[in-house]
C-alpha cells in the first residue's frame, strides 16, 4: 500500500496559532450558546478523541483499520455494564476500567491484524470489528440489537469529595474539552518520541525498519492497543453523555466515519483529526436538517448527501481539507502533487 | 443427527459456500486483478435481489427475471466502472475505501428512494418448487439444487475463462505486469472493464438466485460482504481457487455451526478466520 504522505507533522506557526484560537473559541462557546449547542458540540470533541485515536494508526504508522469502532463501542458497554440499576458509578475507577477493556481487546485482535498488511488489515480489522459488533448485536444478554442504558452519569466522587457533577451539560463540555487538550499533547509527544518516529518509520517503510533492527510487529501492535484504549476514552464519554449505548457505536459505519473525519481534517499530525472530526459531525448535522422541499423530505436522505459528499471528496481533494492547505503551500516550494 | 438430517446439511452447506464463492470470486478478481477495494461488493449482491424482485414481478417469471437482471447489472457494471472505478485503479487503497464506502451510502439510499425499506420475497418458480424426498419425514428442496446448479455451472465456466482462453490469458498477465501487457498491445483498460462487469454480474447473479430464500431487505448487501471478506481472507487474496475452498469451508462451518453449536455460530467463521491468519497470514493460497 502506498504510504500516505504526513505533509504536516510539523506544524506550520499559522496552524498552530489557529489551534490556539480555536481552544479559546471552545473554552468561550457555553457562555455564548444555549444546551442543545452546547451538547453538539461536547459530542464533536469526543469524536475528535476518537478521531485523534485513529490517526495514531491511520496517519502516523499508515495502518488504514476499519473496524476502530469496535473499541469505541466497547468502551461504552463497559460503562454500561459498570454503571449498577439504581445508582451512578464512580468515575475515576469505571473511566480507566474501561479504557482499559478497550485496550486490552484491541492487544487481543492486534495479535492477529498486525501481522497482515495493506489491503489485508483493512478486510481483517473490518471482519473482526464485525465479530464484535454481532457478539454484542445477537446476545440479549449483552443488550442485543436495542442496545442498553446508562440510567446514570458517573459521579467524580474522591474520597468523599465531588469536585464537578457530569450531569451538567457544561460541566461535561468541559471535561470533554480538557480531555481533549490532554489526549492531543500526548499523541503529540508519542509522534516525536522515538516510539513515534519509529511508527512514522514503519509507514514510510517497514521492511527498512525491520532490516534496521526494530521489531515492527511489537510496535504495530503496541500503537493498535494504544489507539484501541484512546477510542475506548471517546466512547465511554459518548456512553455518558447519551446515556445509552448500542451496536451501531461499533458498526461498520462508525468505523468509516473515524477515517472519513481524519481524512478529512488531513493525517498524521492529530490536528487535522480535530478538525476533520468537528466538520464530519458538522456536515452530518446540516445533512439530517435538510428541509422538506416539495414532497421530498432532503434531510430523511441525509446519507445520499453524504455519499455524494464523500465521493465528491475522494476524487477532488484526496488529501483532505489540511492536505489541500498542505498542498497549496507546497506547490508555492514547487513540489506539486500530492501522489506518488 | 442422522444421516438424511446430515445429509440435508451438508447440501446446504455447499449451496451456501457456494453462493459466497460467487460474490468472493467477484471481489477477489476485482482486488487481484485491478488491486481495487471494493467495500461496495455487497451492493451488486443487493442490487440483484431486488431486481429480482421487481422483475420477477413484472414478467412473472423468475428465470427470465434473472436474464434480464443479469444483463441490466453487468451493464450498470461497466458505466461504474467507466465512471468512477477507471479513476481509481492507481489511487492507494484508503481512497478505494472511501470512495466505495461513499458508494455504499448513495446505494442504499438509491434503494431506500426507489424500493422503500420492507422486507420483500421473491417467489420460487413453480418448475422449481418441488422437493425430493429423502426418508418419510425429510426432504430437500429442488430450488436450492438449482442454486447448486447454476454456481457450479458459472464457476466451471469462469475456471475455463480464466485458464483457458486468450481473454483470460491477458486477464492473467494483465495482473501479472500491468505495464509490460500493455507494451504487448493488449488493450487493458477493455480487460478491467469486462473484469469489473463480470465481478458485479456474479454477485448480481448471487443475489438474484438468493432472493427467493433469504427474502429482499435493506442492509443484506453490508451483511453479506463481511462474510465474503472472511472468504478472501481466508482463501488468499487474488486465488480464485483459494474462494473456492474458502468459500465452502466457510458454508460447512457456518451451517453445521448453527445446528451443532447455535450459542457460538455467529462467532465460528471469524474465529475461522483467526486460526488460519496465525497460520498464513497471507491466506491459505496466496499468489
Amino acid at each position: 500500500m502506498a504510504a500516505p504522505k504526513a505533509n504536516l507533522e510539523t506544524l506550520p506557526r499559522s496552524v498552530q496559532l489557529a489551534l490556539m484560537m480555536g481552544l479559546v473559541a471552545l473554552a468561550a462557546f457555553p457562555f455564548v450558546s444555549g444546551d442543545y449547542y452546547t451538547e453538539m458540540v461536547t459530542r464533536m470533541m469526543i469524536m475528535a478523541i476518537f478521531a485523534m485515536s485513529l490517526d495514531l494508526l491511520q496517519g502516523v504508522t499508515g495502518l488504514v483499520s476499519l473496524g476502530h469502532a469496535a473499541y469505541f463501542g466497547l468502551a461504552g458497554y463497559a460503562l454500561a455494564f459498570l454503571t449498577p440499576e439504581s445508582e451512578p458509578v464512580n468515575l475515576w475507577w469505571s473511566l480507566p476500567l474501561a479504557v482499559l477493556a478497550s485496550g486490552l481487546a484491541a492487544l487481543i485482535v492486534g495479535f492477529f491484524v498486525v501481522r497482515t498488511r495493506g489491503i489485508y488489515f483493512i478486510m481483517v480489522t473490518m471482519a473482526f470489528a464485525q465479530m464484535i459488533y454481532f457478539l454484542f448485536h445477537d446476545n440479549d444478554s449483552l443488550g442485543g440489537s436495542d442496545g442498553l442504558y446508562v440510567n446514570f452519569k458517573p459521579i467524580a466522587t474522591l474520597f468523599g469529595w465531588t469536585p464537578f457533577d457530569l450531569d451538567s451539560k457544561v460541566t461535561m463540555y468541559y471535561f470533554t474539552l480538557v480531555l481533549v487538550v490532554a489526549v492531543y499533547a500526548f499523541l503529540r509527544c508519542v509522534l516525536w518520541s522515538p516510539f513515534g518516529r519509529a511508527l512514522a518509520g514503519i509507514r514510510v517503510n517497514e521492511h527498512r525498519m525491520r532490516a534496521m533492527g526494530f521489531g515492527t510487529v511489537g510496535y504495530k501492535l503496541t500503537a493498535f492497543t494504544l489507539a484501541g484504549a484512546l477510542a475506548g476514552l471517546a466512547g465511554y464519554l459518548t456512553g455518558v453523555q447519551s446515556g445509552y449505548v448500542n451496536p451501531e457505536l461499533m458498526g461498520f459505519h462508525m468505523s468509516a466515519h473515524a477515517i472519513m473525519m481524519v481524512i478529512l481534517g488531513g493525517m498524521g499530525n492529530f490536528a487535522g483529526a480535530i478538525v476533520g472530526a468537528f466538520a464530519f459531525e458538522y456536515l452530518l448535522h446540516v445533512f439530517k436538517e435538510l428541509p422538506q422541499v416539495g414532497s421530498v423530505d432532503l434531510g430523511k436522505h441525509w446519507q445520499l448527501w453524504m455519499g455524494i459528499f464523500i465521493v465528491g471528496l475522494v476524487v477532488l481533494a484526496p488529501r483532505g481539507l489540511l492536505g489541500l492547505f498542505g498542498r497549496l503551500r507546497q506547490s508555492k516550494n514547487a513540489k506539486g502533487d500530492s501522489h506518488e | 443427527m442422522d444421516l438424511a438430517n446430515f445429509l440435508i446439511q451438508l447440501l446446504n452447506s455447499v449451496q451456501y459456500g457456494l453462493l459466497l464463492f460467487m460474490l468472493a470470486a467477484g471481489l477477489t478478481l476485482i482486488f487481484g486483478i485491478m488491486d481495487v477495494v471494493n467495500l461496495a461488493h455487497g451492493s451488486f449482491y443487493m442490487l440483484g435481489a431486488y431486481l429480482a424482485y421487481s422483475l420477477s414481478g413484472a414478467f412473472d417469471s423468475l428465470l427470465l427475471a434473472i436474464l434480464v437482471g443479469t444483463i441490466l447489472s453487468v451493464l450498470f457494471g461497466l458505466a461504474l466502472e467507466r465512471l468512477l472505478f477507471r479513476h481509481f485503479y492507481d489511487r492507494d487503497h484508503l481512497d478505494q475505501v472511501l470512495l466505495t464506502f461513499g458508494l455504499i451510502y448513495i446505494f442504499e439510499e438509491l434503494r431506500s428512494i426507489l424500493w422503500g425499506d420492507d422486507v420483500h420475497g421473491a417467489k420460487i418458480p413453480d418448475l422449481l418448487s418441488a422437493s425430493i424426498p429423502l426418508t418419510e419425514t425429510m426432504s430437500y428442496p429442488v430450488y436450492r439444487l438449482f442454486m447448486s446448479g447454476v454456481c457450479i455451472v458459472l464457476a466451471i465456466g469462469l475456471y475455463l475463462l480464466i485458464s483457458k482462453t486468450r481473454l483470460g490469458m491477458k486477464i492473467r498477465a494483465g495482473a501479472f505486469n500491468r505495464e509490460m501487457t500493455e507494451s504487448l498491445g493488449i488493450n487493458i483498460k477493455l480487460i478491467h472493464g469486462a473484469v469489473f462487469a463480470l465481478g458485479v454480474g456474479l454477485a448480481a447473479i448471487a443475489g438474484m438466485i438468493a432472493a427467493p430464500i433469504s427474502s429482499v431487505y435493506p442492509n443484506m448487501g453490508s451483511q453479506v460482504l463481511i462474510t465474503c471478506f472472511v472468504v478472501v481472507v481466508i482463501g488468499g487474496i487474488g486465488s480464485v481457487r483459494g474462494a473456492l475452498i474458502a468459500a465452502l469451508l466457510v458454508g460447512l462451518v457456518d451451517t453445521f455451526g448453527k445446528v451443532l453449536l447455535p450459542q457460538v455460530a455467529g462467532m465460528l467463521v471469524y474465529i475461522l478466520m483467526a486460526a488460519v491468519l496465525l497460520w498464513k497470514p497471507e491466506g491459505m493460497f496466496k499468489q
